[in-house]
C-alpha cells in the first residue's frame, strides 16, 4: 500500500509540475467557457428572459458552463498519456515495478483537481458578473461535487481512449466530434421542457443533463435533497458503467 | 562457472500473420555486456519487449535475474533497468525532477533518492544542467538523462535498446564510457544495436538475430575466427616470386599461423588474431631475404560476420528503413 502511494505520488508530482510550468494550457482551456459565460450569457439574456421567469440567463447557464468546463477538461485528460504512449515514455513507465492502477489514479486525481480549480474560477467570474447561487457557499461545494461526478466518468473514458487509440490525431477527432452535440443535446443551454420532444429524449440519455439539472437546482432554487440525490444517483450509475468498461478494457490492454 | 543472468528458450512472438520471433534461445551471463545485433525488423526490439515483461510470447520461456518473467512479471520489473531507443525524459521537467519521478516509481526512500540522484547526475555529466527543463537539452543530454533514469534503482541488469541511434560521435563515446563503467561494476548489460563497431567495442559476447532467429552467437573474436581469422597479405616484386614458396613453408611452422596460400607473387597468411603476427612474419621474410613490395593486415569486422550468417550486409538493411 505504501508503495502504491509512493508511486502514485511520484507520478502526480510530475503532472503538478506540468501544471505549474504550463499555465498557458490551463488558462486556454478556460477561454471557451468564459466566452460562453460572458457573451452567450449576455447575448441571449433578452431572448431568454420571457421564458425563464425572471431569472438572469447568465445564472441559468452557469451550471451548463460548469458542466462544459468539466466535460472538456476530463475528456481531454487522457491526452498526456497518449503523448507518453506515442513517444515511448509509457513503455518505460510500464517497465517500472509499479501497479498499473497508479498510472491511472495519478492522472485521474490530477485531471479532477484541475477541473475543480477551473470550476472555482468560472463560478467566481459568474458571481462577479452578477450571477447568484441560491444555496451559497455550501451549495458551491456540492456543485463542484456534482461536476466531479460527471468528470469522473469522462476521465475514465478519456484514459481508456488513450490506451485504445494509436495517435493523438484520432483523439482530437473524437473529442471535437463529441463535444458540440453532447453540449447542445443536454440541458446546458436550454431547459428540457423548452426542447423539441426528440431533443429532450436525447438530452435525457446524456449524463451531462443530470449534472446540469442537479447544479441548476443549487443555483436557482435551493436545497432540494430528493432531486439532488436522484441526479447524483444517475451520475453514479454512469460512473460505474464507465469504470467497469474502463477496467475491462485496460485489463486487456496492459494486463 | 559463470551464472546465467538472462535466459530465453524457444521464444515465439507473432503479430497477426507476421512472425516476429521464431524460436529465440539466448543466454546472457552475469556481469557481461551482451549485444543483440541485427537489422531493423529482425526481432531485437520484440525480444527486449518480452524480456522487460511488456509483450507476451506465444511460446517459449524466459528468465531475468533468476525470475520467470512470464509467471512473475511484477517481481522481474524490480530487477532490471530499461532505456528505450526513443528519447523519453519528460521535457517539461528538469533532469533532477525526472530522476525523482523515476526514484518514486522504483520506491527509493527520500535519503537514498537524493543521494542517488546526485550520483547519477555526476555520472552522466549533467550536474550543471540538472535544474534546467529538459526541453532546453541537446539530444545527447536527453539520452544521458534517459540512461540515468534507467539506473535509478542501481539495477544488476540493464536493457539498452539502440543506445547510440542518431547521436554524434562525442556523445556516443561518452555513452560507451558509461557502459564500460557499468561492466566494471558488475552490471549485466543487454544491448541491442545495429552498429557493428559499437558491439565490437562494448560487448563480451554478441548474438546475430535475423528474421526472428538467432543466426549465431559468441564472442566477437570467436565469430571473426570462424570466418578464418585475420589475414596478412604480402606481395613481392614479380622477379622475387620464386622465394615465396620457401617463405610460406617457414611461416606455416609458426604456432599462430593457420594456413598459407601462395598465388603468383602474392601470399596470404591466415593467422589467429594476434598483434605480434605482423612483425614476426616480417622478421621471417627479412631473415630469408625475401623482398616485400607491399603488405597488409586485415581483420574481418562484424560486418563480415553478419554477412556470412544472414546473407546480407547490415547497413543495406538499415538503409532500407
Amino acid at each position: 500500500m505504501s508503495e502504491f502511494l509512493q508511486e502514485t505520488w511520484a507520478q502526480l508530482v510530475r503532472w503538478l509540475i506540468h501544471l505549474q510550468r504550463e499555465r498557458f494550457s490551463l488558462t486556454f482551456a478556460l477561454v471557451s467557457p468564459i466566452v460562453f459565460l460572458v457573451f452567450f450569457g449576455g447575448a441571449f439574456s433578452q431572448m431568454a428572459q420571457a421564458s425563464l421567469r425572471g431569472e438572469s440567463y447568465r445564472t441559468f447557464i452557469l451550471p451548463g458552463i460548469v458542466a462544459l468546463t468539466v466535460f472538456g477538461g476530463s475528456l481531454s485528460g487522457g491526452i498526456e498519456l497518449l503523448f507518453d504512449k506515442e513517444n515511448g515514455t509509457l513503455t518505460r513507465i510500464l517497465a517500472a515495478p509499479i501497479s498499473r492502477a497508479s498510472i491511472l489514479v495519478s492522472r485521474f486525481l490530477y485531471v479532477n483537481l484541475v477541473s475543480s480549480i477551473q470550476v472555482c474560477i468560472i463560478v467566481a467570474l459568474a458571481l462577479l458578473l452578477g450571477a447568484r447561487i441560491a444555496t451559497g457557499i455550501p451549495g458551491l461545494l456540492v456543485l463542484i461535487a456534482m461536476g466531479l461526478l460527471l468528470g469522473f466518468a469522462l476521465t475514465v473514458i478519456s484514459l481508456m481512449l488513450a490506451f485504445v487509440l494509436t495517435n493523438h490525431g484520432e483523439f482530437f477527432a473524437i473529442l471535437s466530434f463529441l463535444t458540440l452535440p453532447l453540449a447542445f443535446l443536454s440541458s446546458a443551454f436550454v431547459p428540457l421542457d423548452k426542447m423539441p420532444a426528440w431533443m429532450a429524449v436525447c438530452a435525457r440519455l446524456n449524463p451531462m443533463t443530470y449534472a446540469v439539472n442537479g447544479m441548476r437546482t443549487l443555483v436557482l432554487s435551493g436545497w432540494d435533497w430528493g432531486y439532488l440525490a436522484k441526479m447524483a444517483l444517475a451520475l453514479m450509475v454512469f460512473d460505474t458503467l464507465c469504470l467497469l468498461l474502463g477496467v475491462s478494457t485496460l485489463r486487456r490492454r496492459i494486463g | 562457472m559463470e551464472s546465467v543472468s538472462i535466459r530465453t528458450r524457444g521464444l515465439v512472438k507473432k503479430y497477426g500473420d507476421v512472425t516476429a520471433l521464431n524460436g529465440v534461445d539466448l543466454e546472457v551471463h552475469e556481469g557481461e555486456t551482451f549485444g543483440l545485433l541485427g537489422p531493423n525488423g529482425a526481432g531485437k526490439t520484440t525480444t527486449v519487449k518480452i524480456l522487460i515483461t511488456l509483450a507476451q510470447p506465444e511460446a517459449g520461456s524466459a528468465q531475468v535475474g533468476g525470475v520467470d518473467i512470464l509467471r512473475e512479471p511484477a517481481r522481474a520489473r524490480r530487477l532490471f533497468g530499461y532505456v528505450p531507443q526513443e528519447l523519453t525524459a519528460d521535457r517539461a521537467l528538469t533532469a533532477r525532477e525526472n530522476l525523482r519521478w523515476f526514484a518514486g516509481m522504483y520506491h527509493l526512500d527520500r535519503s537514498t533518492r537524493e543521494h542517488r540522484v546526485r550520483e547519477l547526475l555526476d555520472l552522466v555529466d549533467l550536474a550543471e544542467a540538472a535544474d534546467r527543463p529538459v526541453r532546453t537539452y541537446s539530444g545527447g543530454m536527453k539520452k544521458k538523462l534517459d540512461l540515468a533514469c534507467g539506473l535509478i534503482h542501481d539495477p544488476k541488469i540493464l536493457f539498452l535498446d539502440e543506445p547510440s541511434l542518431g547521436l554524434d560521435v562525442k556523445v556516443r563515446a561518452d555513452l560507451w564510457r558509461y557502459v564500460l563503467g557499468l561492466k566494471q561494476r558488475g552490471v549485466t548489460v543487454f544491448l541491442c544495436t545495429n552498429y557493428m563497431d559499437e558491439a565490437d567495442r562494448l560487448c563480451d559476447r554478441v548474438a546475430v538475430i535475423d528474421r526472428g532467429r538467432i543466426a549465431v552467437a559468441g564472442t566477437p573474436d570467436e565469430l571473426r575466427a570462424a570466418l578464418g581469422g585475420d589475414v596478412i597479405t604480402l606481395e613481392t616484386p614479380p622477379e622475387a616470386s620464386g622465394t615465396l614458396a620457401g617463405l610460406a613453408q617457414a611461416l606455416s611452422t609458426l604456432p599462430f599461423v593457420k594456413e598459407t596460400l601462395a598465388d603468383g607473387s602474392r601470399l596470404s597468411v591466415y593467422v589467429e588474431a594476434n598483434e605480434t603476427a605482423l612483425p614476426r612474419v616480417l622478421e621471417q621474410a627479412s631473415a630469408r631475404g625475401t623482398t616485400i613490395q607491399r603488405i597488409a593486415y586485415s581483420r574481418p569486422g562484424l560486418d563480415e560476420v553478419f554477412l556470412k550468417y544472414t546473407g546480407h550486409r547490415i547497413d543495406e538493411e538499415a538503409q532500407r528503413v
